[in-house]
């Protein structure tokens, strides 16, 4: 089904490249192929049929890059509308009360026993005293299986008179103030929406305890019906939440679009193995990945778009080299930095920053310095030898930074060019500069 | 209303009145590119998937000539590729081994508490194998259905012991004590996971030491609400140890199941019974004309 899938693709963009504006015509394959893609991955077809128009519609009119075809430019703003459908960032458990309440709320068999454990194992970590409460008494064994859990994990479990889930939940009540727990956890037993009683009892147990998180938890796996259920869910219990299931298995995961397109709802975490510490935070530029399933095609589109950039790095390497780096270059440089976000982000990103000290970039900094050298004329930018003191002057008002400021960035740009000199002879000593503030910056 | 209420009503109804929404479309006698297109959402949002589904619409367009009307032909369509041996594969003699495989929550082990209790019910001995011995309380959920409500003997060993062993002593026990039926529980496992989907093989091996034979049927449970990904599950279960037929479970929720179809249609595996409830008698037969028309029926109450 896959391969098809593939080869279909690569047929489609044998089209001609770079065809100027996406019209409806030129990415009618691309359409038809996300449009299988996205039922493949079981998205709910009224939303797939939604998504694209709304893409479609968005896209119409856009300028084609230079090495990529109006099929896999249209490709790449469905991803990109699909990750920021999915949500930018993850979002994390509110915690309100004191107890806090959590119920786990879905359908039978959706791995809602397994989630409770998994969640009160990540929150104990984090240093929060839990109480987990077994409130499904409907199926056979299943405040069994939670005590096996709690035991493992080392979280105390309660399940009152194992027979009523509103008395238990009742109990619990009295239970959690006396024991002074941070969150209360309750696993509840799995059940239709359409099954009017059940989802009675978790309205009654939700107004008794009225908790600050109710999560869904959805498998991974589920097809077209899971619209219907997280909608009846969500109107009945108005869920905080969703949890994605078994997506250490092979399933696209489609309903992580069709539940946040329909419920407006996150999703908080994802389950990855069948033990314990198998839960993760949930990445949405991964899912949407995953949903659309072009793997190939994506990374073709973002290694086009990223070759861009590498003429400029390569271009800027070999002046690096030869130490003949501008302030136009280092101007340049700042504003790239500058689009990839803030400064501290970045490092916080870099392996082992993270244990760095005093982190905090002065960002504030990077924008005087692009004013002060665009208060440079061409001539300074390229030759700053030439920058007298009356030229300092004239930099420094017309960039509103005072006069030590302006001396200051000469002096760092002069000591990095040096450095640069220095490393290209071989000799790194000079690399010590660096942490001395060696850059101008 | 649900699934179940449906393939219920259709059973009561007759062809006339069950089609509702495909009957208004297919009605006008034309099969334009709307039409089918309708007919294709209706077959996609019952998870029959793209694939399976444009196969179905191909055979309507070519085989309508041959019936009455275009909703008599889809219908006959998809019966058709539901057709097929649904009987169990009792041996000729000695114990009846049946092994009952899935990926994790999809209803086995409540499943096979009712197929316990139908087979009884048709006068059998039953013994049951806890071979889930992964799962927390696995062993306990079995012990429930054995004990308090089918009423069959159960064979365990401890949480964490080897599965195979579990499978091997109830199997020898059935031999030995002139038993004539028993259901091996497995943990749930997602087809991916190599390892385990080895170790089933090797549970399957290890019971074929006392039944060379055996197991005489090894049920895929599938959950009705599975989309796509069921047919990776049909797949990869055949692939490491021969699947002879499909449970639907859960069909007494929205879900239509329609990913059966698909499976049947790509491997031609069987649905043997579905499922709808979780009460002990709620376990059928499958019936492909019922499931047909309460797929096809769903839009109307839209």
């Amino acid at each position: 089904m896959f391969e098809n899938l593939q080869e279909k693709l690569s047929k489609a963009f044998k089209s001609l490249k770079g065809q100027g504006k996406i019209s409806e015509k030129n990415i009618k394959e691309a359409i038809r192929m996300v449009k299988m893609s996205l039922l493949e991955a079981d998205v709910n077809y009224k939303i797939v049929k939604g998504f694209i128009a709304k893409v479609k519609e968005k896209a119409m009119g856009e300028e084609v890059m230079k090495s990529l075809t109006p099929d896999q430019q249209f490709i790449k703003i469905v991803n990109d509308e699909l990750t920021k459908l999915m949500g930018e960032k993850t979002e994390k458990l509110k915690f309100v009360h004191r107890p806090s309440y959590l119920m786990m709320v879905g359908l039978q068999g959706s791995g809602k026993t397994t989630t409770a454990a998994k969640l009160s194992r990540k929150l104990k970590s984090e240093g929060k005293k839990i109480l987990l409460v077994a409130a499904d008494v409907y199926r056979p064994a299943a405040i069994n299986q939670l005590e096996v859990l709690g035991e493992e994990i080392g979280v105390d479990v309660f399940a009152g008179d194992r027979k009523n889930a509103l008395k238990i939940v009742e109990d619990t009540q009295e239970l959690a103030v006396k024991k002074n727990v941070d969150c209360v956890i309750l696993d509840t037993a799995g059940r239709l929406h359409i099954d009017e009683k059940m989802m009675d009892e978790l309205e009654s147990i939700k107004k008794m305890v009225n908790p600050d998180e109710i999560l869904m938890v959805i498998d991974a796996m589920i097809g077209q019906d899971a619209l219907t259920t997280a909608k009846s869910f969500n109107e009945r219990l108005e869920v905080t939440g969703f949890v994605l299931t078994k997506l250490d298995g092979d399933a696209r995961g489609g309903v992580a679009l069709s539940i946040r397109e329909e419920t407006g709802k996150p999703i908080k975490y994802v389950g990855v193995s069948e033990k314990t510490d198998g839960i993760e935070e949930f990445h949405p530029d991964r899912m949407a990945n995953r949903i659309l399933g072009m793997g190939d095609v994506l990374t073709l589109i973002e290694k086009v778009e990223q070759s861009v950039d590498q003429e400029k790095a390569k271009e800027m390497e070999k002046k690096f080299k030869k130490a003949q780096f501008t302030f136009d270059d280092f101007l340049d440089q700042l504003k790239q930095i500058q689009k990839m976000g803030s400064l501290s982000s970045i490092l916080g990103m870099l392996p082992g920053a993270n244990k760095i000290k005093n982190l905090d970039v002065d960002e504030s900094r990077l924008t005087r310095i692009s004013a002060i050298i665009q208060s440079m004329t061409k001539k300074e930018r390229k030759n700053p030898k030439i920058i007298n003191y009356s030229r300092k002057k004239r930099i420094a008002s017309g960039s509103g930074q005072p006069l030590s400021e302006v001396t200051r960035l000469l002096k760092n740009f002069e000591d990095m060019k040096k450095m640069m000199k220095k490393m290209n002879k071989g000799s790194f000593k000079g690399l010590k500069g660096i942490s001395g503030g060696g850059f101008p910056f | 209303m649900g699934f179940f209420d449906k393939l219920k009503r259709g059973l009561k109804k007759t062809n006339e009145e069950t089609f509702g929404k495909i009957k208004k479309i297919l009605s006008f006698g034309k099969l334009d590119e709307d039409t089918l297109e309708e007919i294709e959402e209706i077959l996609i949002m019952g998870d029959v998937g793209v694939e399976c589904s444009e196969r179905i619409i191909e055979s309507l367009q070519e085989r309508k000539k041959e019936f009455d009307s275009p909703e008599q032909a889809l219908q006959a369509i998809m019966v058709e590729m539901l057709d097929g041996e649904r009987e169990l594969n009792y041996p000729s003699e000695g114990p009846f081994v049946i092994s009952v495989v899935g990926v994790n929550g999809a209803g086995k082990t409540t499943t096979i508490g009712k197929i316990a209790k139908i087979l009884k019910n048709n006068g059998k001995e039953v013994v049951l194998a806890a071979a889930d011995t992964f799962r927390a309380a696995a062993i306990d959920q079995l012990r429930v259905w054995a004990q308090e409500r089918a009423e069959v003997t159960l064979i365990s060993h401890q949480h964490g012991a080897d599965a195979g062993a579990v499978a091997f002593d109830a199997v020898q026990h059935a031999k030995s004590k002139n038993k004539d039926c028993v259901i091996i529980d497995t943990a749930g496992r997602l087809h991916t996971k190599t390892n385990l989907m080895n170790e089933l093989a090797k549970v399957h091996k290890v019971v074929k030491k006392v039944i060379p034979e055996a197991p005489h049927e090894i049920l895929l449970v599938i959950d009705a609400t599975t989309g796509q990904n069921g047919l990776m599950q049909a797949e990869k279960f055949a692939e490491a140890v021969g699947v002879t037929g499909i449970v639907i479970t859960k069909l007494d929720g929205t879900a239509k199941g329609g990913i059966a179809l698909s499976i049947k249609e790509r491997f031609g595996i069987p649905i043997k019974f579905i499922g709808v409830g979780e009460g002990i008698d709620d376990l059928k037969p499958f019936d492909p004309n019922d499931f047909v028309n309460a797929l096809l029926q769903e839009t109307e109450d839209e």
